[in-house]
């Protein structure tokens, strides 16, 4: 919870279970406080986008082989200024810089492999801890056209 | 099937699939939607199949990966499949991918129609 790359001052935190009506409630959550920040609908559009890929990632790769009740960590928080949120699993970790580029031409066809660049093309700033098991996700006001 | 998250239906040869879920996110409802096209492809000698996507607001990288699923399987069977009422944030998702390279991607469904005949 210390790396100061995914820590989130003032945080609200909720352990979540792979329960679909929980996530979308979760993310539902996150997204109406940012409307009430008047975030608009393109920030909104990202938002979404990029919480769904970071939690799917969470249980479905995170959490691979792990009792599928093993709930993942989720913190956010939002300001005038940004939308926050961290996502941890309680997997072994990941290196995202391993990951293939998923738009090079002979990966096109691959099913999977997008989520990661898909969250770091919609937010401002995608942040993994040195062990790959927790996502920052920031999306700031100023850096986007609303 | 009385759970469907799909629309079929038959248009001169061509197998139109709309969607009746606006957000295409969660992983059980889009395997539910691979298996549903899987078995229209496996139907047909050789597949045509335009997806509509005019009531489509959100879709998930596993929605992409299942579209990929389904265009490998009727590039294998030599049919098509092409893609058409894409909203533009949508569009946008297919473009930051490079995915708008791979499928064929038509503003609307007559457009579509129109490029299964030539």
């Amino acid at each position: 919870m210390s790396d100061p790359q995914t820590h989130i001052k003032g945080a609200t935190a909720i352990d979540l279970v792979f329960d679909r009506s929980k996530v979308n409630a979760l993310i539902d959550r996150v997204l109406a406080l940012a409307e009430s920040h008047a975030f608009g609908s393109s920030a909104l559009f990202a938002m979404r986008l990029a919480i769904e890929e970071a939690i799917t990632n969470a249980f479905e790769h995170g959490h691979a082989g792990l009792d599928p009740a093993t709930p993942i960590h989720v913190e956010y928080a939002v300001t005038q200024d940004a939308v926050e949120i961290a996502i941890e699993d309680q997997g072994t970790g990941f290196t995202p810089s391993s990951l293939p580029d998923p738009t090079l031409l002979e990966n096109l066809s691959k099913p999977s492999g997008r989520g990661v660049m898909l969250m770091r093309a919609y937010m401002s700033d995608v942040h993994f801890n040195e062990q790959g098991n927790r996502v920052k996700l920031r999306y700031a006001r100023n850096a986007h056209a609303n | 099937m009385t759970d469907s998250r799909l629309r079929i239906s038959d248009n001169g040869g061509v197998t139109l699939v709309e969607f009746v879920d606006r957000n295409i996110l969660d992983e059980a409802n889009i395997q539910a939607i691979n298996e549903e096209i899987t078995a229209v492809i496996e139907q047909a000698s050789v597949p045509k199949i335009l997806i509509s996507f005019s009531n489509v607001d959100h879709l998930s990288s596993a929605a992409l990966g299942a579209l990929i699923t389904i265009n490998n399987k009727i590039r294998e069977k030599s049919g098509a499949l092409h893609l058409a009422n894409i909203d533009p944030q949508i569009y946008e998702v297919f473009v930051i991918t490079r995915l708008n390279k791979l499928f064929n991607i038509h503003e609307t469904t007559g457009e579509a129609q129109t490029a299964f005949a030539s």
